[in-house]
């Protein structure tokens, strides 16, 4: 069976330069899978690919067996970009019941995902009174609110406490036991260990795609931090 | 097309502008105190404010959506709701109808305000009925409201889109008959005043307020203006990319 996520000879040129090249993986449902690499690597530019708003030069990207971006995927698939993208002059309810009506999902769904992202007390808030952290929890809480099969997101926990970061990765592991695919970036290495697939991705390739114990292994290194300098360094020197 | 996504639209359009306040008191407060200054600068040559008056009045809401949707569709752009929104099932013509309507509302607001103060308040008359100005006047807001998004696309920051008004919409009050007639301008100004969509809303509204019987000339006009507005929506709506490189 083809991977929920197919992408094949991927090429991303942006601003003249080339950001993907010639990248081809398959990310799987029922697992969560890591996106990382340093700022400019391209994970953003793959994550926006797979969504389907990123001119590509060449190449397929199919998701759920459909090409990305078709009409029928925008209710199957859920994208969180890295910046929050959400209306910062209403508040927390406003902002999740606008997208709520906009995707034809029930207004219960609205408070759920309000309490699944810890923000119950303050869903009358205006959102652009928020600190940036709880910003990017309600722009994750708008992503949620379909129960998408495909979760794309871009460093949804940047900015976040320890508590609520470790909240929020048991959950996307819910999620992943229910079946759902995630693919979530991050450039913080610790964040790392919680996923159960890593795809490191340097200067628009995949530099490795592997377990985060089997990178420890391979590269013989104490923490995936080091694991991962060791690589990307190797990589540069060779 | 989905009823309830473009309603949802427009109500949260609507809740944006009602937690802006200040916009909303300048929106119905500033034609109101202007049309009072036009009326006191006329004072004792009563059939000068006679004659724009009511143009203004017509006028106003297209300045002010053009404003306030280059603004809005630019923030739309620039915070990524906008992308975001594309992913999701709203269609453009869906997002376009929702920021119409609720514009549309505003306008019906202002115009009615203004109305009461010009024609109750400083005895303005119209050879048509008030309602015929005020739906001019919506036609017009929502003429404003497809030249700022159109423009919306052209202008990377707020700064920019506000100069887009000095540029793109003054030039066409100038040279849209109010302060001189059409017929009385250079040649080449008449050339250039006759492709301007405004000299048609103009037009329009000064038939409404002066010609007892209308003529072929108001829904020609009328049509013009409607067509521009369906021309710079879907250049608008061209300019609304979901894949960006």
């Amino acid at each position: 069976m083809a991977a929920t996520i197919e992408i094949t000879g991927l090429r991303v040129d942006r601003g003249g330069a080339t950001v993907l090249r010639d990248l081809t993986l398959g990310v799987d449902g029922g697992v969560v899978t890591g996106l990382l690499g340093p700022s400019g690597s391209g994970k953003s530019t793959l994550m926006r690919a797979i969504v389907g708003v990123q001119v590509v030069v060449a190449g397929n990207v199919n998701v759920l067996g459909l090409p990305a971006g078709t009409p029928a995927l925008r209710s199957r698939v859920g994208y969180v970009t890295q910046s929050p993208s959400v209306y910062g002059d209403l508040s927390v309810r406003e902002n999740l019941t606008y997208f709520a009506r906009v995707l034809g999902v029930a207004r219960i769904r609205v408070d759920e995902v309000i309490a699944r992202v810890g923000l119950a007390d303050m869903a009358a808030h205006l959102v652009g009174r928020l600190s940036g952290g709880q910003k990017a929890r309600v722009s994750l809480a708008t992503a949620l609110l379909g129960e998408p099969e495909v979760l794309v997101l871009d460093e949804p926990t940047v900015g976040l406490d320890p508590v609520l970061r470790r909240d929020l990765w048991d959950f996307f592991h819910e999620l992943a036991d229910g079946g759902t695919t995630l693919l979530v970036s991050s450039h913080v290495m610790d964040e790392a260990a919680r996923c159960d697939r890593l795809l490191l991705l340097r200067e628009g390739l995949i530099l490795a795609d592997l377990a985060p114990d089997e990178l420890l292994r391979r590269t013989g290194a104490a923490d995936l931090d080091a694991a991962f300098l060791r690589l990307v360094e190797g990589s540069a020197a060779g | 097309m989905s009823a309830s996504r473009t309603a949802a639209t427009a109500g949260r359009v609507l809740s944006q502008l009602r937690r802006d306040p200040r916009t909303l008191v300048l929106l119905l407060v500033v034609p109101c105190v202007l049309i009072l200054l036009v009326d006191q600068l006329f004072a004792g040559r009563e059939q000068v404010f006679q004659s724009v008056g009511v143009p203004m009045l017509g006028l106003f809401p297209l300045i002010s959506m053009f404003l306030v949707t280059s603004i809005t569709m630019l923030r739309e752009r620039t915070t990524g709701t906008l992308e975001r929104l594309l992913t999701t099932p709203l269609t453009k013509l869906e997002l376009l109808l929702g920021y119409g309507i609720a514009f549309a509302v505003v306008a019906v607001v202002q115009v009615v305000v203004v109305s009461i103060v010009g024609f109750g308040l400083l005895g303005l008359n119209a050879a048509h009925s008030e309602v015929l100005i005020v739906l001019l006047a919506v036609a017009n807001a929502l003429l404003g409201m497809a030249f700022g998004l159109f423009v919306s696309a052209f202008a990377r920051t707020e700064f920019q889109a506000v100069q887009f008004m000095p540029a793109f919409v003054l030039p066409q009050i100038l040279l849209c008959g109010l302060f001189v007639a059409q017929d009385q301008m250079a040649g080449w100004l008449q050339a250039v005043s006759s492709v301007l969509p405004l000299t048609y809303a103009f037009d329009a509204l000064d038939r409404a307020a002066h010609d007892p019987t209308l003529g072929p000339r108001f829904w020609s006009d009328v049509a013009v203006v409607v067509g521009a507005t369906l021309l710079a929506l879907a250049l608008g709506a061209a300019t609304l990319r979901r894949r960006t490189p």
